[in-house]
């Protein structure tokens, strides 16, 4: 009798499972289908930078079908990179964004440090202070910086506005929230045994932390130093308050105000620009992507 | 001999085993290297982003000139204007469609990616996020181009299916789809790691279980999708809500507020008014009615936060 049961289950619970497997092939096909279009939809505008980077003033005028390119040249890459302006946005750009790489990094993995492990009056209320500072967005203090830069200025004599380096202090009020944040998530995953053997053999705080926590966390170290590059990269809100002199303005904004003259839009050497502008975070994504990710969902995460 | 003597110099209740001077013991203790090691943080919240932020109130206060009080002058000035209660209603417009059409295609997508295996899986993810790795800036750059009213590419192509020629950003409609469609697309991919991130971390046999139980597709994402990443959707929701109100890069390049304004934003209308009009009373003024939304959408986030690291 139960022989016979099994044979009667057997065949049924065999056609569930290659119906079900047909199932998942299809709704693998649906899902790349879909897929196609939405990677159309996210990739037509960078496609269409590089499509229109290649074109010359005089085929972009002509009205051909703008998704090809008939005459390919390097004319717009030739120019812009040997433009003494174009190179100096960049080479602004990306003096900024290092210093304010390293500057973040100063602040923020020592402060992690001491936020994550050693529970101190007020470590907890700091903590959530961070993760608030986070949340404030650019374009509430813009206004009251740049009056205090103005102000400060006129006591001190210092120039500060329409100046880059000014950027190097405004900058980590951007990126130190965020990377003290998922540093602290970062060290407080490290167990705890590990400090406690170093100081039980003698080793200092600050010895814990350059020997231990920063060797131990270097995948989260990575993730914030590319948030805090990234983040100054891109931004474009300060630097376009802060700075207007053409020697002073970094690459977002260098691109919108002077390739940009009046109604005369030079459309080939605004794509390469942005482009080129585009290349250092799209470079860094493109090797250390895992890294990347990981610091994206990093910060909905409490330590 | 030597250690006993320092031993007796201090207080008894401070007295330890260990050999240290005394002013050495204050700068190994605990607090005092976590105060050292902390201060340069607080120093930068103090002054770079509280300080303003409460500097912001005071010069909210002050006429145009910055020489006299006038109160809440600036507030009762901005409440009769009509362009004040258009810049509030556009914000609203924008961030709310802009973070649900984000929030939705993210989903989907997101459920996309989840059904590809292995390593071409990572290959996807990688392709989709590239919106989100190009600096705000550049990329609408590109859709401007596209956008363009001569030689737009989308006008080409639509042509072609009969379409008529569409004023992107020259009409009031067509401008705010626009400034919110490439808002979508710069956001979503967001939306879209974080979710995937959280489709990831269901687990597999409960799937099994409704499908065993005859569970369609629907009742599967209804009882146990969403109620297992709610969290990390109101965590990404409401941050995308603070940075999408917030937003700056993607008006003032498309369309600088226009055409008549209708297109502005707080911070591109605060922009416009503090630092090109040089008002920064009326500015400072304007860009504070932000805080308002922020603040309540912060405080819920940080509850989320809280629930999800006692959680894990």
């Amino acid at each position: 009798m139960s022989t016979l049961a099994i044979d009667k289950a057997g065949p049924t619970r065999k056609v569930k499972l290659s119906s079900m497997s047909r199932d998942r092939t299809w709704a693998l096909r649906w899902s790349y289908f879909f897929l196609v279009l939405f990677a159309i939809f996210f990739l037509t505008p960078p496609a269409y930078m590089l499509i229109t980077s290649l074109k010359s003033s005089a085929e972009i005028s002509a009205a051909t079908n703008p998704w090809w390119v008939f005459h390919p040249t390097l004319s717009n890459y030739v120019e812009l990179l040997t433009s003494n302006q174009f190179l100096r946005f960049f080479w602004n750009s990306s003096m900024i964004s290092i210093i304010v790489v390293i500057v973040t990094m100063l602040i923020s993995i020592p402060a992690a440090f001491a936020l994550a492990r050693m529970k101190f009056w007020g470590s907890a209320t700091l903590a959530t202070g961070v993760f608030l500072t986070y949340l404030v967005p650019d374009s509430l203090l813009f206004i009251p910086l740049f009056k205090m830069l103005a102000v400060i200025q006129e006591f001190t004599g210092v120039t500060l506005l329409n100046r880059w380096y000014v950027l190097v202090f405004i900058y980590p009020t951007l990126t130190v929230p965020f990377c003290t944040w998922i540093m602290i998530g970062y060290f407080a995953s490290i167990p705890k045994e590990l400090d406690e053997a170093a100081i039980i053999d003698g080793a200092s705080w600050l010895q814990t932390l350059t020997r231990i926590f920063i060797p131990v966390a270097l995948p989260g170290l990575i993730a914030a130093t590319i948030f805090a590059f990234t983040v100054s990269w891109a931004q474009f809100l300060y630097p376009l308050v802060f700075t207007t002199s053409i020697d002073q303005l970094v690459l977002p904004v260098g691109i919108t105000t002077t390739l940009i003259k009046g109604d005369v839009f030079n459309w080939g050497q605004i794509m390469t620009g942005a482009l080129l502008g585009a290349a250092p975070p799209l470079v860094i994504y493109a090797f250390l992507m895992d890294y990347y990710i990981a610091g994206l969902t990093a910060g909905a995460t409490k330590g | 001999m030597a250690d006993i003597v320092v031993e007796q110099g201090r207080l008894v209740r401070a007295a330890s085993p260990r050999k240290r001077a005394s002013l050495q013991n204050v700068l190994g203790r605990k607090s005092t290297v976590a105060f050292f090691l902390t201060l340069p943080l607080i120093l930068l919240i103090v002054l770079l982003v509280l300080y303003p932020a409460f500097y912001s109130v005071y010069l909210a206060t002050l006429n145009k000139a910055m020489t006299k009080f006038v109160g809440l002058g600036n507030f009762t000035f901005l409440f009769k204007r009509e362009t004040f209660w258009m810049v509030v209603r556009q914000s609203c417009i924008f961030a709310i469609t802009a973070v649900v059409f984000k929030a939705l295609i993210g989903f989907i997508v997101a459920h996309f990616v989840h059904n590809i295996p292995g390593k071409k899986q990572r290959k996807w993810r990688g392709m989709l996020l590239v919106p989100w790795v190009i600096p705000p800036a550049m990329s609408t750059l590109a859709w401007l181009w596209l956008f363009d009213p001569s030689y737009s590419a989308f006008n080409y192509t639509l042509s072609f299916f009969g379409v008529g020629p569409i004023p992107w950003l020259g009409d009031t409609f067509w401008a705010r789809f626009s400034v919110i469609l490439v808002n979508v697309w710069y956001g979503a991919p967001f939306f879209l790691i974080m979710y995937l991130a959280a489709l990831k971390s269901v687990p597999d046999q409960l799937y099994e279980a409704a499908s065993i139980d005859g569970a369609n597709w629907w009742q599967k994402i209804w009882h146990i999708t969403l109620p297992m990443m709610r969290n990390i959707i109101a965590i990404t929701t409401l941050f995308s809500l603070i940075v999408t109100f917030a937003n700056f890069d993607i008006v003032r390049i498309l369309t600088s507020g226009g055409p008549l304004d209708r297109t502005h934003l707080f911070a591109t209308w605060a922009f416009q008014v503090g630092i090109q009009s040089s008002d920064i009373p009326l500015g400072a003024c304007v860009s504070l009615f932000m805080v308002p939304i922020l603040a309540v959408a912060a405080i819920f986030i940080l509850r989320d936060v809280n629930k999800r690291g006692n959680e894990a």
